[in-house]
């Protein structure tokens, strides 16, 4: 193992965290308090509570968890795409370093910031709503695993991509309509049956019920399949990225 | 002695279906200063790109220090540097941190006393603080360098090293490379300019369309493939080139009062005993004369017809 190298672009990425500050940190905490304000305070004082938790704690799970999914990804695709678009990579592929060290560092790195951006809003979200975390080792569970699967999925993206368009794509025509339908903001008992049924394919519902369990111990599905669904999830992001260099490293001609 | 690289049968076809490079077999001497050059798509950066890891070889193989460069790649890898062609950097970062950050890619430990010696030689000590982003296009150049040297390496590529590079920076660039093979590391540069590799090389490789031509050592190359010219001032001046002389080929400057005479130093005869005897008989006297050896800029271009047709 090439620890030197893991470390150097480890902390490399995280310096463009630091750098970047306010992009990375500021503006998703701002997004973050708006959505409080519009979704927990404006409609959140119209609805009745959730399973015995006010509106404006229920959706906090399902807010961090959009933000750690969509983090996650620009992060991780981002942060593989940039050097191939700017010809930096140069350096990584002669480099000493295994096809597996370039991926602990790169994804490491995007999953370290969104697990630091998840707490970030965790605490925002105390300003607003009160919480209370019913089992705190799961929920880190679910929030390290859902980074760390979403950062590998993030940089799966900025591989495949070769334009600043593919790049978007995915995360703004896959992801996000699948966080809000996932059932951040509503519990789906609240759905006709019929559409209970096609949530019940979407794969965040998962991620998002396990996640708001660990908060307040209600779930719309069975914790140990929310469990099973997100570890599924990292299982075949870890096979795609097992196959990208089984089969030939994209960037390499 | 074993070469430090040692490239067989390499050959390269892109994606798209254009062959770069066609069975190349190349070896490099330990310590020596190598200069590969070749007019524009010859495939000098596919042949560097593939031995550093950066291109995928369609067949043969390439031995760097002992080490196949593909299944044991760490310990090949480690042993070379590489400076691009594109002037490629990251653009918010310090100097010294973009170039510690090369140190650690290939697996050194921090050692800043080296960083610092490699700055300083290449006058970026006072910069070290400065972001990529600000510096002017030479400056980049120097930092690229810097990053290659950053891990100490055995083996230095240098793709184009002074294209678009001002005088000042050719000038450290060469002392940099000149102490750089004092110190025992084996340096191997690219260029279309001829006098680049006139000027540093111990051998140089021509290649051409994907080819290696010849590798010849510089002075033997010069002397094998140099047409010489011998230049005469002549005391008065001529009008024509007399009949008696018009054997030998002769140029008069448009003056007439020098005579040129090129001859080929790989003839056993060069005809320059007869010259001056013919020259003496017609009464032709001369001042001064010198000779002048044909640059590689000209063997190059003959060698290439010669390919060609
Ligand atoms: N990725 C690529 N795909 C297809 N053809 C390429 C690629 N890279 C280089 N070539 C072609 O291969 C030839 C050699 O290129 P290169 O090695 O860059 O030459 P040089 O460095 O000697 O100028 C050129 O004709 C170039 O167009
Ligand atoms: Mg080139």
């Amino acid at each position: 193992m090439n620890f030197y190298a893991i470390r150097a672009i480890y902390l490399f990425e995280m310096a463009r965290t630091w750098r970047t500050l306010l992009q990375s940190i500021v503006s998703p905490v701002i997004s973050t308090s708006l959505y409080f304000v519009v979704f927990g305070s404006a409609i959140g004082s119209h609805m009745k509570e959730i399973g015995g938790v006010s509106y404006g704690s229920f959706i906090v799970p399902g807010l961090i968890m959009l933000s750690l999914l969509t983090q996650s990804i620009s992060n991780a695709s981002f942060g593989i795409y940039f050097p191939k678009f700017v010809g930096t990579i140069y350096e990584l592929l002669s480099a000493p370093v295994s096809s597996l060290e370039i991926v602990v560092s790169y994804v490491g790195a995007a999953a370290t910031k969104s697990i630091i951006l998840g707490l970030i809003i965790l605490a925002t979200a105390a300003l607003f709503v009160p919480l209370h975390i019913e089992h705190p080792l799961w929920m880190m569970l679910f929030l390290v695993l859902t980074a760390v699967t979403f950062s590998l999925f993030g940089f799966l993206i900025g591989i495949w991509a070769d334009g600043f368009e593919k790049l978007q794509l995915v995360p703004l025509l896959i992801v996000t309509p699948l966080t809000f339908l996932g059932g951040s903001f509503y519990s789906i008992d609240m759905l006709p049956p019929f559409w209970q049924k096609v949530t019940l394919f979407n794969p965040v519902l998962y991620l998002v019920s396990g996640f708001r369990w660990s908060f307040y111990g209600v779930a719309d599905v069975n914790i140990g399949i929310s469990l099973a669904m997100t570890l599924a999830f990292l299982a075949a992001c870890l096979v795609a990225v097992w196959w990208i260099f089984k089969t030939g490293w994209r960037i390499k001609v | 002695m074993q070469p430090i690289i040692s490239v067989s049968h390499l050959s390269k076809t892109y994606a798209t279906g254009f062959k770069a490079l066609k069975d190349i077999n190349l070896d490099i001497r330990k310590g020596e200063i190598f200069a590969l050059l070749g007019p524009n798509g010859a495939g000098k950066t596919t042949l560097i790109s593939i031995i550093c890891g950066i291109v995928n070889p369609s067949e043969g193989s390439v031995v760097a220090d002992g080490h196949d460069i593909i299944k044991d790649y760490r310990a090949a890898r480690s042993r070379i540097g590489l400076v691009p062609q594109e002037l490629t950097t990251d653009a918010f970062e310090t100097v010294w941190a973009t170039v510690s950050f090369s140190r650690g890619l290939f697996g050194k430990p921090k050692n800043p006393v080296h960083i610092e010696k490699v700055l300083r030689e290449l006058s970026l000590w006072d910069k070290k603080d400065s972001k990529i982003i600000t510096l002017s296009g030479g400056m980049k150049r120097r930092v690229m360098i810097a990053k290659a040297l950053s891990h100490e390496p055995q083996i230095l590529f240098l793709d184009e090293p002074t294209a678009g590079v001002d005088v000042e920076l050719r000038r450290d660039m060469w002392e940099v490379v000149r102490s750089l093979r004092d110190t025992g590391v084996t340096i191997i540069l690219t260029t279309h300019y001829i006098e680049e590799a006139e000027q540093m090389a111990d051998r140089i490789g021509v290649i051409n369309q994907g080819e290696i031509i010849l590798v010849e050592e510089k002075a033997e190359l010069m002397r094998k493939l140099g047409k010489k010219q011998l230049t005469l001032q002549l005391q008065g001046v001529l009008e024509t080139i007399p009949g008696a002389l018009e054997k030998h080929g002769l140029e008069l400057s448009q003056d007439g009062d020098e005579l040129t005479y090129t001859y080929d130093t790989q003839q056993e005869r060069t005809g320059i005993t007869t010259l001056l005897r013919d020259l003496n008989e017609a009464g032709i006297r001369f001042r001064d004369l010198q000779t002048k050896q044909n640059s590689l800029e000209e063997i190059f271009v003959s060698l290439v017809r010669e390919q060609r047709s």
